[in-house]
């Protein structure tokens, strides 16, 4: 009995170390970012598309303080309460000191310097699709805003969520650079799809997820529970949302919906973020919406 | 002395805003719908023109404009009286938020109003003058509606 208990036991340990090494964090290799030199004016274009504001500004900072990314906000999930970390470029409490092959492996693997993976809640699920000139670009657009020497927190995570290595697995199953919409039917839609699909995250709340966290692609952008608790976040899907592509380019520059009702709550960010980019852009993003494969209201 | 002591329990009861009865707001509560209702009306004559989903027309853009203007006038206290949260009533989408930090509440109405004085300014300037100073407001009422309004179930 003990025998085979010690067999078992072997077993388990042979085979978590075997999943710990199928799944440990991977940073990109040097050869990845050779000869790019990023574009800070560029940069600005990804950075507003990005929505890294949304989350990494100081809570409750409008304007120019949106700039400051200098973390603090508490992001409340079914998994715990992530404290946003300081991403100024300072070169103590912020990333200052990150490389470009810093920077672009947390945006395309999830891995921090340290080769620790970091949680999803940073949607670099999404950043994974992002192209290498972009992630350039956007560093030397980021390495030009204010500093901040706010500390960071840890986050508040229950076991076993506070338990890192757990995020290889979860990563193996979630983490895709393939397109969700594989063929738009249009230029703008194809457009539209990399500022949605590797820029965005749009799909972060409007997509349900499952019961690890990861996301629903059969119902993309169908609408979820708002993971902050109250009330949902709605389906963007023509099943539900009938505006026209005027009408949705107009809601992220203005806010205005087509009964000149106002954006609240999250959106109010990411309008306050997409207002930055050129009417093309958000032209593109609607076409993107758009063409989404319908999604029937009534899932989880 | 009965009397007395009566007074006195009513007095203290009163003190006590659990116990109070709950005051019907609810008129005030319609109130400040149609004023919101109202602003919509008149941003959307403007939004339209500058979507390009009707004609640029300086009158009826300067006439809603100084609309907008008029509404950013209105005292907003008698609208808004404590007690009238989503947490109070039924039909409100205003979060108790607002009465914690009632300041600043104003001072975001009084930025929609400062928003609405820029836009009246440039309204009859033509569709390109009109739309940044229109995006300007729609920032405005979004700052308001994120600290403030319960977002849509």
């Amino acid at each position: 009995m003990i025998r085979l208990l010690m067999i078992l036991g072997t077993i388990l340990v042979l085979g978590a170390g075997a999943g710990y090494v199928l799944t440990r964090p991977r940073p990109l290799p040097p050869p990845a970012v050779e000869g790019l030199v990023g574009d800070a004016a560029a940069g600005e274009r990804i950075f507003w598309a990005g929505g890294c504001a949304s989350c990494h500004a100081a809570p409750k900072a409008e304007g120019d303080a949106r700039l400051v990314l200098s973390g603090g906000q508490r992001l409340v999930s079914p998994f715990g309460t992530f404290v946003v970390p300081n991403i100024s470029p300072d070169a103590l409490d912020g990333i200052g000191g990150w490389s470009l092959l810093d920077f672009a492996t947390a945006l395309k693997r999830g891995v921090a310097p340290s080769g620790e993976n970091l949680y999803p809640a940073f949607p670099y699920t999404t950043y994974t699709r992002m192209e290498m000139q972009d992630i350039a670009d956007l560093k030397a657009f980021m390495d030009t805003l204010p500093p901040s020497g706010r500390v960071d927190e840890p986050h508040d995570l229950p076991f076993p969520f506070n338990l890192r290595v757990a995020l290889g697995p979860w990563k193996a199953l979630n983490l895709d650079p393939d397109w969700v919409i594989a063929n738009p039917p249009s230029e703008a839609a194809t457009k539209g799809r990399y500022l949605v699909e590797a820029l965005g995250h749009c799909a972060e709340c409007h997509t349900p997820r499952n019961a690890i966290g990861g996301l629903d692609l059969g119902r993309w952008m169908g609408g979820a529970p708002n993971p902050a608790g109250k009330g949902r976040i709605p389906n963007i899907t023509p099943a539900a949302l009938d505006w026209s592509e005027e009408d949705i380019a107009y809601y992220l520059k203005t806010g205005f919906k087509p009964d000149f009702d106002s954006a609240g709550g999250e959106m109010a960010d990411v309008v306050a973020n997409m207002a930055h980019l050129s009417d093309d852009d958000l032209a593109a993003i609607a076409a993107y919406v758009k063409a989404l494969p319908p999604v029937a209201n009534g899932g989880s | 002395m009965r009397l007395s002591q009566a007074t006195l329990s009513a007095a203290v009861i009163s003190l006590l805003p659990g116990l109070a009865p709950a005051q019907d707001y609810s008129f005030n509560v319609a109130a400040r719908k149609g004023e919101m209702d109202l602003m919509a009306i008149n941003t959307g004559v403007l939004g339209n023109m500058a979507k390009g989903k009707t004609p640029y027309d300086a009158d009826a853009a300067t006439a809603a404009a100084a609309n907008l203007v008029t509404i950013s006038k209105i005292t907003q206290g008698l609208l808004w009286p404590e007690g009238s949260s989503n947490a109070d009533m039924q039909d409100t989408k205003a979060l108790p938020k607002i009465w914690e930090s009632y300041d600043d509440f104003l001072a975001k109405w009084d930025a929609k109003a400062k928003a609405a004085e820029a836009l009246l300014a440039v309204a009859g300037d033509g569709v390109d003058a009109l739309a940044p100073a229109l995006g300007k407001l729609g920032e405005a009422c979004t700052a308001c509606h994120k600290e403030y309004r319960q977002p849509d179930k």
